[in-house]
Order: C-alpha cells, then structure tokens, then sequence
C-alpha cells in the first residue's frame, strides 16, 4: 500500500512539476520552427529565392541558432508561384511538423492563399516578396506582417517625386487586368493632385511579348515620362522595347512601378538608364546596409535585392521577439513586434501598423548610365527619401477589419 | 452443375480477365481505404483529384484518339463555378456546388466540343487550346474570380448540411467516394457499347462512318463526358484547398495533364492514376528537398526517357510485359 502510495505522490509531484515547467517555457515542440515558401525555380527565383533562404539561414546564424536555448529549426519548400501548392504546403507544415513562423512569400495569390491557412490555424506569416497592397487591406489577417514595400508606395513614390522633379505630362502603358487598372488609377490620382496630367493611355493584353506598337504610340504622344503600370516579364520586354526605339535618347523618361535590382541587372544598362524606380532599400545606400550586403555577396555571389534583405531583417525582428517574451505563440509574438520600433540595416523609422503593414522609409532611385557605373552591381543613385509616414496607404482609407475607422 | 464447361474458350478468357480487373479494384479500394492512416491525406486528396482530372482526359486521348490541349479550362471552370458559390452562397451545401461547378464544365464542354470536333488531329488541338486561352482571359478579366489574385476562403461547409468536411479524414473519404463515381462512370463507358464505338473511331474513322455510326454524335458525347469529369476533378479540388487561382486555367495545367496520362499510360484504365500519382508525388517531393529547384527539369527528363523509351506508359508496358510472358 506504502509503495502505491509513494508512486501516485511522486507521479503527482512529477506531473505538477513538468506542468510549471512547461508554462514557464512557452515555446512549444521545443523548437522555433521557420519555414521559407518562395519561388525557387521560377520567374521570381531571382528576386527572393534561394537567395532569400540564404538571408533567412544567415539572420538564424547571426541569432546564435537558438533562442533562449531552444533550436531554431529552418526548413524550406517551392510554391512554384502555385496558390494550392503553396497553402497545401503549409498546411502540411502546420499540421506535420509543427511550423510556428512561415517566411518568404512571393506571388501575390500564393500570399493570399497561406494567410488564410495560417488565420485558420493561428501561426505567423512574415510576408517579404508579394506587391499587392491589399495583402494588408482587404486581405489583412491578425497572422501576417508584410515587410519591405507594396505597390502603393511604389506607385505613389515614383509618381510624386517624378511629378516634384518636373515630369507633369504622363503617358501611361498598362497591363490590361485588375492589377494594372489598379496600379495605373494610383498613378493617375498622384499625378493630377500634384498638378501634371495624363496625356495619353494604352492598355495591353497580360501577358505580352511585342510593345512595339506600344511603344510607338507612347514616342507619339508627345509625354515626359512614359510610366509602366504593369509587372514582371512584361515590364521587361516593354524596357527593352523602348530601349530598342530610342526612348530614352529622343528625350522621353521611363517610370517603372514593380522593377527591382535583379530586373535592372538581368536587362543591363544599357536598356534601363535613367529609369526611374521607388525602392525599399539598396545595398550601396549607406555603410550599414553596405556592409551586411557584402556578407551577404561572400555567401551567395550575387548582391542581395530589397526583398532578399528585408527576409534577414524580419526574421531578426521576429526572433528577437521570441527571445524577448519567452514564447512563440502568435499574438503574443506578433504583439511585441509591433510594441518595438525597427531600426536596423534595412528599415529606418519602421514600425508595424495595426493592418500588418510594416511601413518604413522609402526610396527614388534612378538607373546609372553605363558610364556613371563603377562596378557589376553598381545601378542605383538614391534621388530622395520618402518618409515612412507618407510612403504608405493611410490608415484612414483602410478595408482592413482591425483598424478601427 | 458445372457452367464453366459450357462456356466457349473465348468467353472463359473473358470471364478470368473480368475476374483479374475485380480483384485489382478491390485491392486498390482497400488501398484507398487504409492511405489516410498511413500518409498525409491533404496530399492523398490533391493526387485523387489529379488522377480523375488525368482519367477524364485518358478517356478522350486513349479511346476516342482526340488529342486536346485545353482540358485545363473545364478544371478552371468547375472550380471557379463551385468556389464562387460555396464562398458567396454559405446557405449552399459542398455537393450542390459541386454538381453546379460540373454542370457549368459539360456546359462549357458541349460548346467547345461543337466547334472542336469538326477538325482532326493537330487542328483539333490548335482550336481547343484557342478555346482554352480564350476561357484564360475571361477568368483573369472577370471580377468575380479576383483576378490574378484567385478566389480565395472558400468554406469546405457540411455535406448534405450534416457531415462537416473541416477534419482533413472526413474531407477525404469523402474525395475518395468523388474519385470512385467519377471513375466508374469512366470504367462503364469505356467497357460499354458506346466505349466499342470510341475505339473503333480512333482506329479508323473512315470505317466507322460506313458502318452507319454517327460519328460526329460519339466523339462530341465523349468529349462533353470528358469535360464534365475535368470539372468534377476542379469543383472537388477548390473544396480540398479552399481556393480557386489561375494555375488550373494556364495551359501549363493543360500540358501537365498529357504529361501525366502518357506517364501513366494511355488508354490503360489505371494508367492516369499511376501517372498523376507518380507526378503529383514529385512535385511534392521535389520541392522540399535539395533538387527543389530543378522540379521541371527532373519532370522534363522523365517524359523525354518515357517517350524515348517506354511509349505506352508505365501501366501499358507492365500490362505487355504480362501479356507476353503469361499467356
């Protein structure tokens, strides 16, 4: 009888004290477990990727690879810019081992797909790749954070500060579906309140391979600034397009909305000078961001994109929180990431807003010429600062259900 | 009371081949029964719904010999059908939507098929790709599909409003049960009258047009059948994943498809679903693993080997294999 009674009061003990432990420690399964979603193979591998993997494995090597003593496990999968592949993957991440933060994210439709798996089981998204603003207005959940720049900013920045510089007459060319009606209604408003005008429109078919007839019209009618409302190979077979016809020589500018580092890189100089662009970040802006993109260069062999950079500086944030709360649950995570303000490499006067949306300092660059440029990755001049609190949409204009308007 | 002495050879022949496909059914429904307890069953799911989608083109690729290249706009169609009323209808139970979301498929099919069959061979795959672009533009163009976006939030809901599909096992038995009418309805075609008729267009259509069969009535009947299942595949797989995008409506998936069912074997009853299995399989794994980045060159690989190599398919080189040494 002794004996039972020995065991049953140890077992309690032992149970009683596994409990407290277990609420002292609150990261579950005993691991932070990250998994990288991205395109790895298709049109946006260049741009997120496997490099963005590499930032990802770095900022985890920088951390220490544990946080308060429990590992960080990283594992990694290809959306193949596929909605189902993507929410099936990280449906079965969730369901199979356990993933508490979901990083990378590119396509536009992939991002929206996973939020709404990672709403359903309640773990954290950290969205770096997508463009679409309304991955933080109508598709805002309380389980994602996008971090490095939407097409607001984008469309907002480069109009405005094109318009400030002198470039009030605009010819708009525009990828014929939602996105594009989007990007260029955007525009448009920038453009007549700050006092230039629309000259001229053309809509072009999703997707297209010749611009030449484009082009034309848009050498024709007499505008400034030639602004590009559309996305990805289009906007690089319409660069080259205008490189081809002398666009650019004859005294007419392009403004790209959705081009980045890796685009202007994979065209060339020679094809995109004087391009102008509104970026989240460069590498060659400043001593610190110089100096984690060299690191980054010895890793991988290529100089990192903003997307790319912004995946290292999310995943710090993030980890930081965790160390910092001692937890990886999500609303608790998520809660403390938006109580502290970012300042790192990558974000000056960051913070997240109640909508998800991390804003942070935007930037108008424009493209060297080939002669200006010193180096292979040498192919920006940063023209001005957009503050943090005018790049983005307001909270006031915003669909999403957590901001209380 | 012995019959079988009274049976002619031919028809005892038949009788151990009918007896053979029964016992391969019943072990591949057990199969099917006991999969969810041994791998994951979202992914179960997604290689069913492939494979009906693979078996809906096989009927029309390997018994009536037509080659179409757009059967991606009957699996886009049945979804975005099904997930534009399952998300803005929540009244509306999963099987109506998806009788709705097929419905729509032989719709679209019926009409395609009217303005496809009238041309042969590589015409016949040039006008249904067109007809496929075409149905491209209309869901990138249309609101109601949200665009490049996709259709998103799609509830799973109760079955016949009593059985809720929230829990993956019961969401799969229940694509399972899909995936067997959906084959059957193959299975009987294929073994029926109308079945011999296909055949006999594919191998000579001159000749079957002097015997008296309409023809043109039999291939457009195949090819609306054909339709409707792709869109029973689409309708089942929006439930499975909650969410209709463009994937399924790009000619890729339309590639994929062939790919898949020439893989498997064509004109072999189980080829498609060795074929969407083995496929789906890799893609799967592939992408988790250190080769994740060469998924299409891996993919493209195999069917050159296969097409250089092994011509009729997995299931129809084993099925030769048997043929020549067993009987």
């Amino acid at each position: 009888m002794t004996l039972t009674k020995k065991c049953l009061a140890s077992s309690i003990a032992l149970a009683t004290a596994l409990a407290a432990g277990g609420a002292q420690a609150e990261i579950s399964d005993d691991a932070v477990r990250i998994g990288y979603l991205a395109d790895m193979s298709g049109t946006y591998r260049d741009l997120a990727g496997p490099g963005g993997l590499a930032a990802l494995e770095m900022a985890v090597e920088d951390f220490g690879g544990s946080v308060n003593g429990t590992p960080i496990e990283v594992f990694s999968a290809d959306d193949r810019n596929s909605a189902d592949v993507g929410a099936n993957t990280v449906r079965e991440w969730v369901d199979q081992r356990n993933v508490d933060m979901v990083a990378g994210m590119v396509a536009s439709s992939v991002t929206i797909a996973v939020t709404q798996v990672l709403e359903q089981y309640d773990k954290l998204g950290l969205v770096s790749g997508s463009a679409a603003s309304s991955i933080t207005n109508e598709h805002c959940t309380p389980n994602h954070i996008h971090w490095v720049y939407d097409t607001y900013p984008l469309a907002n920045g480069t109009a405005r500060a094109v318009v400030d510089q002198g470039g009030s007459d605009w010819f708009m060319l525009t990828a014929d579906y939602a996105f594009g009606h989007a990007l260029e209604g955007d525009v448009e408003k920038v453009v007549t309140e700050n006092g230039g005008s629309i000259v001229g429109r053309v809509r072009h078919p999703f997707p297209t391979s010749d611009f030449s007839s484009y082009i034309l019209q848009a050498q024709g009618s007499g505008a400034q600034i030639v602004g590009l409302a559309n996305a990805g190979a289009d906007t690089v077979n319409a660069i080259n397009t205008a490189s081809q016809f002398g666009l650019t020589q004859s005294g007419q500018q392009l403004a790209g909305l959705l081009v980045f580092l890796n685009d202007v890189h994979a065209m060339g100089l020679d094809a995109t000078q004087g391009l102008l662009l509104t970026t989240g970040w460069y590498w060659n802006m400043d001593d610190q961001a110089r100096e984690w993109s060299e690191r980054y260069y010895e890793r991988v062999g290529r100089m990192p994109t903003m997307v790319q950079a912004g995946i290292y500086s999310s995943t710090m944030h993030y980890l930081n929180a965790v160390e910092a709360t001692g937890s990886d649950d999500t609303a608790t995570v998520r809660e403390h990431m938006m109580s502290q303000p970012i300042h790192d490499f990558f974000a000056r006067n960051g913070h997240i807003r109640a909508d998800g949306r991390m804003v942070h300092d935007m930037y108008l660059a424009q493209v060297k010429t080939p002669e200006q440029s010193e180096g292979e990755w040498d192919l920006y001049h940063i023209l001005a600062t957009i503050p943090a609190n005018q790049a983005y949409r307001p909270l006031a204009e915003s669909q999403c259900d957590l901001v209380q308007n | 009371m012995d019959t079988t002495q009274t049976l002619s050879p031919t028809r005892q022949r038949q009788r151990r081949a009918q007896w053979r496909r029964q016992a391969l059914t019943l072990a591949l429904l057990a199969v099917g029964l006991v999969a969810p307890f041994v791998a994951y069953p979202v992914f179960l799911m997604k290689v069913l719904c492939f494979a009906l989608f693979a078996c809906a083109f096989n009927l029309l690729l390997g018994y009536a010999g037509l080659l179409s290249f757009g059967h991606a706009a009957f699996l886009a169609t049945g979804g975005y059908v099904t997930g534009y009323l399952l998300a803005s209808y929540p009244g509306l139970t999963p099987e109506l939507g998806i009788l709705t979301g097929t419905a729509a498929a032989v719709a679209l099919g019926a009409l395609f098929g009217v303005l496809s069959i009238r041309r042969q061979g590589i015409y016949f795959a040039m006008v249904t790709l067109a007809l496929a672009q075409l149905m491209f533009f209309v869901f990138v163009q249309s609101p109601f599909t949200g665009g490049e976006d996709g259709l998103h939030g799609v509830p799973r809901g109760e079955l016949f409003g009593l059985i809720s599909l929230n829990s993956n096992l019961a969401m799969y038995y229940f694509v399972f049960a899909v995936f067997l009418i959906g084959f059957a309805i193959i299975q009987r075609a294929v073994h029926s009258p109308f079945g011999q008729v296909l055949k006999a267009i594919r191998e000579n259509e001159p000749r079957a047009v002097s015997l008296g069969y309409n023809v043109d009535a039999y291939k457009l009947l195949a090819f609306v059948l054909s339709a409707g299942l792709a869109g029973l595949a689409g309708s089942t797989k929006t439930l499975v994943f909650q969410l209709a995008s463009l994937t399924d409506a790009h000619w890729h998936m339309s590639g994929e498809v062939i790919l898949m069912t020439l893989l498997g074997g064509v004109g072999t009853l189980f080829g498609p679903l060795v074929g969407a299995g083995l496929v789906v399989s890799l893609q799967h794994l592939l992408a988790q693993s250190p080769l994740g980045n060469w998924v299409s060159v891996i993919l493209g690989l195999i069917f050159v080997v296969c097409v250089l190599s092994f011509r009729s398919g997995i299931v129809g080189e084993i099925l030769k294999s048997y043929r020549k040494n067993f009987k």
